[in-house]
């Protein structure tokens, strides 16, 4: 099953990147960053079974991590909506040079 | 090295990559938020289903638990109290050129980790046969997780908590807003 595990992962997390690419609500932007670092966990734990339990527990820190992220990245959205009253990223580009 | 499954076994596994596929498809296409989120809960319990057919059953309990319990309800939160369920408002997604490109990208990507994934694995650290049962044995499930975390990976384990305490105290000082912050 090692085989149809990478594949899924790799299916998925090319889903989460274009969906990245293809977005503009920051929010389901935040969603597919998820949906890649979930695939990531597939793979950790198929190849868990050949290399030992030590893939799960990365599993556990890559878990962690992203909730973390989410946290602080929302918090940063919920900024970011109170000064421009929009998620819309086309609207969000304070940095442009 | 690969034992050898059954054709239920096989079968939900199939049943199940399919569903996370078409799910995790459905996800992306959507316009409204909340639509979306809730695709995208989907996509994790089948992927859950998955680590518990990979004998991690611990993993598949803190999938559910973690991505589509906790960090899913907290972004509907989020599109709740910025009051964005209404599709309308960012309905055209970024131009059809971009979206060709975006393509073109992930198909790039796709055939590169498809490559990647054909290289041979090494075999002198695959652990030896019946090991990982015997450790379940030993240790039973939540155990196999606990040992390595507890012993070998401590201090990040310990470095973990830092971030988790960093991610808490920039969520708050960054949620509480300007008035609070200015002064």
């Amino acid at each position: 099953m090692l085989a149809e595990s990478l594949a899924l992962t790799a299916a998925l997390f090319i889903i989460g990147v274009v969906g990245v690419l293809v977005h503009r609500n920051a929010i389901i932007i935040f969603m597919c960053v998820e949906l890649m670092l979930t695939a990531v966990n597939l793979t950790f734990v198929a190849f868990s079974r050949y290399y030992g339990a030590a893939g799960q527990v990365f599993v556990v820190f890559v878990m962690t991590v992203s909730a973390a992220e989410a946290a602080v990245g929302l918090a940063i959205i919920i900024g970011i909506f109170r000064h421009r009253q929009t998620v819309d990223l086309k609207d969000i580009n304070l940095l442009r040079g | 090295m690969d034992p050898h499954y059954s054709l239920f076994y096989v079968f939900h596994f199939y049943l199940f990559g399919v569903i996370a596929l078409a799910s995790a498809l459905t996800f992306v296409t959507r316009k409204s938020p909340v639509a979306a989120a809730l695709w995208l809960v989907n996509t994790m319990f089948s992927l859950a289903a998955l680590f518990v057919m990979l004998d991690a059953q611990f993993i598949g309990v803190m999938q559910v638990l973690v991505y589509a319990g906790a960090i899913m309800v907290v972004f509907l939160f989020v599109v709740m109290l910025l009051n964005l369920g209404d599709p309308s408002e960012l309905a055209e997604a970024r131009g059809k050129w971009w979206k060709l490109a975006a393509g073109l990208v992930g198909l790039g990507l796709l055939s590169e980790i498809m490559v990647i994934l054909r290289v041979k694995l090494p075999q002198q650290l695959v652990v030896p046969r019946g090991f990982n049962e015997q450790q379940l044995q030993k240790l039973n499930v939540v155990g196999t997780i606990a040992e390595p975390l507890f012993k070998d990976y401590l201090l990040a384990f310990e470095l973990t908590s830092v971030l988790l305490l960093v991610a808490i105290a920039g969520a708050v000082v960054l949620g509480r807003g300007r008035a609070a912050g200015a002064r």
